[in-house]
C-alpha cells in the first residue's frame, strides 16, 4: 500500500505533526513518501529522509510556494497523487487548509483528524468537540486522511536515509496571494509541541497576571496556553488557546490555573499525561479531571510553587 | 454583490451528545437543534457586508432533511433575503453537500460564499475547502477578519502561530473563525417577517450526482473516561507529588 504523507515545515525546519502523521502513516503500511513542498527548502527535504519509517522524500521548491497557500498547494498533491492509495497531511490549520480541497479534486471523501488506525481502511475519529468517539470505515479506494498529531507519538531519526528526488512546480493559479504574518514570537516550546503546558483561565483576571505563569513556565520548560474564556477577555492572544476552538494538546504535564474546565476547554487538553487543577472553586468541573487537585487562591498558590520549584 | 452563506442544521452547543445504547450512532433523539455556531457567524458577517452597503443579497443555502428548514427560517429571521433548502432524507458528507452547494453556485453566481469552518457535529472543517476547489475559486479559512473591495478581498486568518492575512480575488470562499464578529439575536418583528420570505427548495437526488455514502460509521462510544484523581493539600505535596509519583517533574 502506497502511502503519501504531506510535510508541514516553515521552509527552515519540519513541524513535529508530521512526524507525528508519518507515525499514523506507519501504523497503516510500510512505503512511505513524503511531499515536501516550499521555498528553498532542501533542509527540510533532509531531515524528513533521515526519518524513520519514510522509504522516499520528494521534493518542490518554487517561489508560489513559499507561504503554503492552499489552490496552488493542493493542485501539486493532487498532480503527484496518482500512485498512492493513501494521501495523509497534519490535521493543523496548515493541514486543514489545502487537504479538503485534495479531496474534491480526486474526488473522494475525506476522513478527518483521526486518533487511531484501526485496520488499513478503519479508523478512530472524535466528533461533537470529543464528546464521542467514532469508529468509521472509509469506502473509498484511495483515502485521503487527517491526522491528529497529540494521537501518534511522532517518529524519529530512522537507521537508513532515503532518497530524495525533485518534483516541479505548476503554473500558480494566481487566485490569492500573500500579504503578511504576524506569528507569535517565543523563547518557549510551541504549545502543541510542548512536554509542559501551563495554562491560565479568566481565574488569573488579568493580561498583566499571566507573568506568574511566565515565570512557573520559564523554570520548567512549558509553554504558556488559556482557556478561551482568558483569550475572549482580552488577557492575551487567541494563539494562546487551548481548546476545541483552539489549540489540541496533549503534553508529559498539563496545569490548569483558575480555568473552570468547560468542555470545550476539556476537549483541547484531556488527553494530557498528568493533569494539575489549580483552582479557588472545589466544585470546579476542571477537578473532575485532574489527577491532582489544589484547592487554593492562585494568587497565593503561584508564587509558592514559583518559588519552591 | 451576491453572498451566498451555507448554514447547517447542528445539535444546540449546549447539548451534551452522548452514544446511543447499541452505540450505533449518537442520541439524537428529543434534543434541541439550532445553526451551527460557525454558520451564525458567516451569516452575521455577510448580513453586515449587505447593511455597509457592499453587498446587494444575502442568501441562505443548506443540505439537509425537511427539518432544516427551521434553521433557514432563523437565518431569514437574522438578516437572510432569501434561502434555499437541497433537500435530502440522508444526512449527506462533505464532499455531496459541497458538490450540491457547487450547483447552487453555478445557479446564483454569488461574489462571496462565507462559511463556518466546521460544523459542531462532525468537526470534520472540509466543506467549505471542498466548495472552493470544485468551482477553482480562492479561498480564506479561518477568518478573523475580512475587508471586501470591488473584485478581491484581504482576508486576516487565525493560523497556529499566528495571524496570517492574504488576498483572494472574487468570487471566493471565506470561512468564519470565533472572533470575526459576534453574532446577534433575531428580533420578533424579523422572525415574523421571516415568514413571508422566500424559501425555495430542491431535491438533492435530482441535482444530478452520486450522492451515496462513502464513509461507514461503525461504532459511537465515549472517550475513555479519566480515573478519579487527588486534591493535594499544599504546594508542597503537589511538587512532590509530580518529583515523585508522577516523575513529570525533577
Amino acid at each position: 500500500m502506497k502511502i503519501l504523507v504531506v510535510a508541514e515545515h516553515d521552509n527552515s525546519t519540519l513541524k513535529g505533526s508530521t512526524n507525528s502523521t508519518i507515525a499514523a502513516a506507519k501504523e497503516i503500511g510500510s512505503d512511505i513518501s513524503v511531499l515536501v513542498v516550499g521555498n528553498s527548502c532542501s533542509s527540510v527535504a533532509t531531515e524528513v529522509a533521515s526519518l524513520d519509517g519514510v522509504t522516499n522524500v520528494m521534493l518542490a521548491e518554487d517561489e508560489i510556494y513559499s507561504n503554503f497557500l492552499a489552490e496552488d498547494l493542493a493542485k501539486l498533491v493532487e498532480s503527484v497523487s496518482d500512485e498512492y492509495e493513501y494521501i495523509l497531511a497534519p490535521a493543523t490549520t496548515f493541514g486543514k487548509n489545502f487537504l479538503p480541497r485534495v479531496s474534491a479534486l480526486l474526488d473522494s471523501q475525506q476522513i478527518s483528524e483521526i486518533t487511531e488506525v484501526v485496520s488499513s481502511d478503519t479508523f478512530k475519529r472524535p466528533i461533537y468537540a470529543g464528546s464521542c468517539i467514532a469508529t468509521v470505515k472509509s469506502l473509498e479506494t484511495k483515502k485521503i486522511i487527517s491526522v491528529r498529531s497529540t494521537a501518534f507519538d511522532g517518529v524519529v531519526v530512522g537507521p537508513s536515509e532515503a532518497p530524495i528526488s525533485n518534483v516541479a512546480s505548476l503554473d500558480s493559479l494566481n487566485i490569492s496571494s500573500f500579504v503578511n504574518e504576524d506569528l507569535a514570537v517565543s523563547d518557549r516550546p510551541e504549545l502543541t509541541a510542548a512536554d509542559i503546558v501551563v495554562s491560565g483561565g479568566r481565574g488569573m483576571q488579568s493580561g498583566d497576571n499571566f507573568h506568574l505563569l511566565d515565570s512557573i513556565a520559564d523554570k520548567l520548560g512549558a509553554a504558556v496556553g488559556a482557556s478561551r474564556a482568558a483569550v475572549d477577555a482580552g488577557f492575551v492572544p487567541n494563539d494562546y488557546q487551548v481548546g476545541q476552538t483552539g489549540k489540541i494538546v496533549a503534553p508529559d504535564l498539563y496545569i490548569a490555573v483558575g480555568i473552570s474546565g468547560a468542555i470545550q476547554h476539556l476537549a483541547g487538553m484531556k488527553d494530557s499525561k498528568v493533569i494539575v487543577a489549580i483552582n479557588k472553586d472545589e466544585d470546579a468541573p476542571i477537578f473532575q479531571v485532574a489527577d491532582y487537585g489544589l484547592v487554593a487562591d492562585l494568587f497565593e498558590a503561584l508564587p509558592e510553587l514559583d518559588s519552591k520549584l | 454583490m451576491k453572498i451566498l452563506v451555507p448554514i447547517k442544521r447542528v445539535v444546540d452547543y449546549n447539548v451534551k451528545v452522548r452514544p446511543l445504547s447499541d452505540q450505533s450512532n449518537v442520541d439524537l433523539n428529543n434534543v434541541k437543534m439550532s445553526v451551527n455556531p460557525f454558520c451564525e457567524i458567516a451569516l452575521e458577517e455577510a448580513v453586515r457586508l449587505k447593511e455597509s452597503g457592499a453587498a446587494t443579497e444575502v442568501i441562505a443555502v443548506t443540505v439537509g432533511k425537511q427539518a432544516s428548514q427551521e434553521q433557514l427560517r432563523t437565518a431569514l429571521a437574522l438578516g437572510a433575503d432569501r434561502a434555499i433548502l437541497v433537500e435530502s432524507d440522508t444526512l449527506a458528507e462533505p464532499l455531496v453537500i459541497a458538490k450540491a452547494l457547487a450547483k447552487i453556485c453555478e445557479d446564483e453566481k454569488p461574489h462571496l460564499i462565507i462559511l463556518g469552518k466546521q460544523a459542531i457535529d462532525g468537526d470534520n472543517n472540509q466543506t467549505g475547502q471542498m466548495l472552493s476547489a470544485l468551482m477553482g475559486y480562492s479561498q480564506a479559512t479561518n477568518a478573523s477578519e475580512i475587508k471586501l473591495s470591488a473584485d478581491s478581498a484581504d482576508v486576516t486568518r487565525e493560523i497556529d502561530g499566528g495571524l496570517q492575512t492574504i488576498k483572494i480575488s472574487l468570487p471566493a470562499i471565506v470561512t468564519t473563525d470565533l472572533r470575526l464578529n459576534e453574532p446577534r439575536y433575531a428580533s420578533l418583528p424579523n422572525i415574523m417577517k421571516a415568514k413571508k420570505k422566500e424559501l425555495n427548495i430542491i431535491n438533492l437526488s435530482e441535482m444530478g450526482f452520486d450522492t451515496s455514502i462513502r464513509t461507514e460509521l461503525l461504532s459511537v462510544e465515549l472517550p475513555p473516561q479519566r480515573a478519579a484523581g487527588v486534591i493535594v493539600e499544599s504546594v508542597d505535596e503537589l511538587i512532590d507529588k509530580l518529583k515523585n509519583e508522577a516523575k513529570v517533574i525533577s
